[in-house]
């Protein structure tokens, strides 16, 4: 997988673009390895309120508060939160309809040199499916700034989180 | 006193401030529904441990509105996490309130680790809350909550329930009608 970076953007930079691009003024994060230049930049920009959670599902309780405060929320995680947040998606996003940009760092795929991170990589995407939460995969030919963007106005237009999964091989080129 | 005492503080508080309030799972929701239904109450129906974060980004994203979480000691401790979240923030314009009745109340009053050893108040202070105070009657309730508008309040409470019945609103409602006002 080579997706075409927005111009000379890093993987990081092109992601940045995206939540730029999508107005995005609220983020929450759990840290990944591949997140930390794009976490930097997050706690760097002055439009964006970031704060940091001690968990996934946390998470999503925050970020429904910010955008029942009128913010657009995202948060940066990695797939595994995705498991302990499945509750709060269902019972709290679903339930209200409450919208949610997940950037996410798919781990335990390709690439992966941690086998604890095995199970959850496989399961991610069938998790979601059974969810009917959408997601986004880079793609070749496909603008990973246009992909987030997109991903924001179908969490903003039907009212649900959607995620966008980011996997191993993507931040090779950082 | 119970729960509903708390309650019943809380809502005069939220009157007088106009703040945000929002209300935990189960029969909290129900109570604070029966007591006085308002279109700033929020009723957190599912994602139980949730309430507090969600008071929390209300309170970062409205830092012109006052904001209330009621929560209760069951929940706290399934998102424990969010006391050192808070403490990392400490918005001006949020107070939280625990109402530790050692028990889960919705479910049949079984006991939980506050009845045991774990002291919440103290838990509050060591995830680095400036602001926490802890009161067991109506009257301290009512006091601290005259002159405090941000921090953690842990109320001792015994347990037990009212019969207040189920909210009739969807989800949809509940949220139309807080967001007219939250999200402006």
């Amino acid at each position: 997988m080579s997706p075409s970076l927005s111009g000379d953007l890093t993987p990081s930079e092109s992601i940045f673009k995206g939540i730029k691009d999508a107005e995005i003024d609220f983020i929450v994060s759990v840290p990944c390895a591949n997140l930390g230049k794009l976490i930097n930049m997050v706690e760097e920009d002055p439009d964006i309120l970031h704060l940091p959670v001690t968990r996934e599902e946390e998470g999503v309780g925050v970020c429904a508060g910010a955008y029942m405060g009128g913010k657009r929320p995202a948060m940066l995680m990695q797939n595994s939160g995705l498991g302990n947040s499945i509750n709060a998606l269902a019972s709290l996003n679903m339930l209200y309809k409450i919208p949610l940009l997940m950037v996410i760092s798919h781990r335990g795929v390709l690439g992966e040199p941690i086998v604890a991170q095995v199970p959850m990589g496989e399961l991610t995407t069938k998790l979601f499916d059974t969810m009917d939460i959408p997601y986004f995969i880079p793609e070749k030919d496909t603008d990973p700034a246009d992909m987030v963007s997109k991903a924001w106005e179908l969490a903003s237009e039907k009212k649900m989180p959607v995620a966008v999964l980011l996997p191993i091989q993507f931040w090779r080129k950082q | 006193m119970k729960r509903i005492d708390a309650i019943n503080e809380i809502v005069s508080k939220t009157k007088a401030t106009d703040a945000l309030l929002v209300a935990n799972i189960g029969i909290p929701c129900k109570e604070l529904h029966h007591v006085c239904d308002m279109p700033n109450n929020f009723y957190m129906l599912g994602s139980m441990g949730l309430a507090s974060s969600i008071g929390l980004g209300l309170a970062l994203s409205r830092p012109d509105k006052k904001v209330i979480t009621i929560d209760g000691d069951g929940s706290v401790l399934m998102n424990m996490g969010t006391l050192a979240t808070i403490a990392s923030v400490q918005p001006e314009n949020y107070l939280l309130v625990i109402v530790d009745n050692r028990a889960y109340g919705s479910t049949g009053n079984q006991p939980t680790a506050t009845s045991k050893n774990t002291d919440l108040a103290e838990v509050a202070k060591g995830a680095g809350n400036n602001e926490v105070y802890e009161v067991d009657t109506s009257e301290t309730l009512r006091e601290t909550l005259s002159s405090v508008d941000n921090g953690i309040i842990v109320v001792k409470a015994e347990p037990g329930n009212t019969d207040a019945p189920v909210i009739g609103m969807s989800p949809e409602t509940i949220i139309k009608r807080f967001m007219d006002i939250s999200a402006l």
